[in-house]
């Protein structure tokens, strides 16, 4: 998914519109016009380029992201399946269409110490919950009995979004300490 | 702007919003009135009630979500098998690298901790997954992305 686009259809100004919005749009009427402002751009240019970013996949989506906790979402399982090739791609696009499943990936599996090549990561209110999820995964399963393991997270010490660019646009930094490695339980 | 602690931090309206905004917002000159219309709510009332959810944390970032293999970087996800006893140094171990975003202890698995590694370029992973063997003394098994279905990312609430 997007994932073959070449690294050379952004451009130097796309670099710098995306350096200076990826800690987050400003909370004002006009914000794109606020974006323009800081790295001498009309307005126009700025919908404009974030438009075509978000048409190349460049930009996955604008909007907001959640932490999970304060919904309610105090449960998260990663659940790996191995699965035969022939039909990890069915069930991974038959498991990524329910509103549960938040990630889906085939990655590649060691051979010695790890046979998964399906990742899911599921949310859910409390493990209970999860595991009913699990549960109805289990039951689109190809195959009885399929080799998986619920992992969930005991302890989360670290969660930033991934800084793609340095922003001299201001004296911006990584993300605050209190972001990046609080240490905080999980259930 | 007036911090209302009154407010519960989930009533319908900032569920609302919570579950419009996951699904995209507007680009376009006047976004937030667009969302706060399609809401039912002011526009001032939106970006007041986003302020205070930003103070409350219950979203972390209002922005763009970048596709970072299209930028060029590389993303990964790797995992280690820690002794119970040598969790805390090998956690700052390995949280020491800019380049580690999220970093989970999961059990029951050998494998108990499991990080993702995102870098400019596509040859930074495998620097940064021999650099933290080195320092840790412990093997780092890779799990490189072979295909992504359809993503989400979002929690309805």
């Amino acid at each position: 998914m997007n994932s073959n686009i070449a690294p050379s259809t952004v451009t130097k100004e796309d670099r710098k519109l995306l350096a200076v919005i990826q800690s987050g749009l400003p909370l004002v009427s006009h914000p794109y016009a606020e974006v323009g402002k800081r790295i001498g751009m009309s307005e126009d240019e700025v919908i404009e380029r974030t438009l075509q970013l978000q048409q190349k996949g460049i930009i996955r989506r604008m909007g907001i992201i959640v932490h999970h906790r304060p919904l309610g979402y105090n449960a998260n399982a990663m659940v790996v399946w191995n699965l035969p090739a022939k039909l990890v791609d069915s069930f991974g696009e038959q498991v990524s269409a329910l509103e549960f499943v938040t990630l889906c990936y085939q990655r590649k599996p060691d051979e010695e110490m790890w046979p998964y090549n399906l990742y899911t990561m599921i949310h859910g209110k409390d493990r209970d919950s999860v595991m009913e999820k699990v549960d109805s995964l289990l039951a689109l399963s190809p195959i009885k009995n399929i080799d998986h393991k619920v992992l969930f997270s005991s302890r989360r010490f670290k969660q930033h979004g991934a800084r793609y660019f340095a922003d001299n646009s201001k004296n911006g930094g990584p993300a605050p300490a209190s972001l990046q490695s609080k240490p905080e339980p999980c259930r | 702007m007036k911090h209302r602690a009154d407010l519960p931090i989930l009533d319908s309206a900032n569920r609302r919003i919570i579950n419009m905004l996951q699904g995209g917002f507007p680009v376009s000159e006047s976004p937030y009135q667009e969302t706060a219309t399609r809401i039912g709510i002011s526009e001032d009332e939106l970006l007041w009630r986003l302020e205070v959810m930003k103070t409350d944390q219950v979203y972390s970032r209002f922005g763009p979500l970048y596709n970072a293999e299209a930028l060029g970087g590389a993303v990964t996800l790797a995992a280690m098998k820690v002794p119970d006893d040598d969790f805390e140094r090998v956690t700052e171990l390995v949280n020491a690298h800019d380049e580690v975003s999220h970093n989970y202890r999961r059990s029951p698995t050998p494998l108990n901790m499991w990080f993702v590694v995102s870098t400019e370029d596509k040859n930074g992973i495998n620097s940064v997954l021999s650099t933290i063997e080195q320092e840790t003394g412990l093997k780092v098994y890779n799990m490189p992305k072979q295909k992504e279905y359809f993503l989400k990312l979002k929690l309805f609430v």
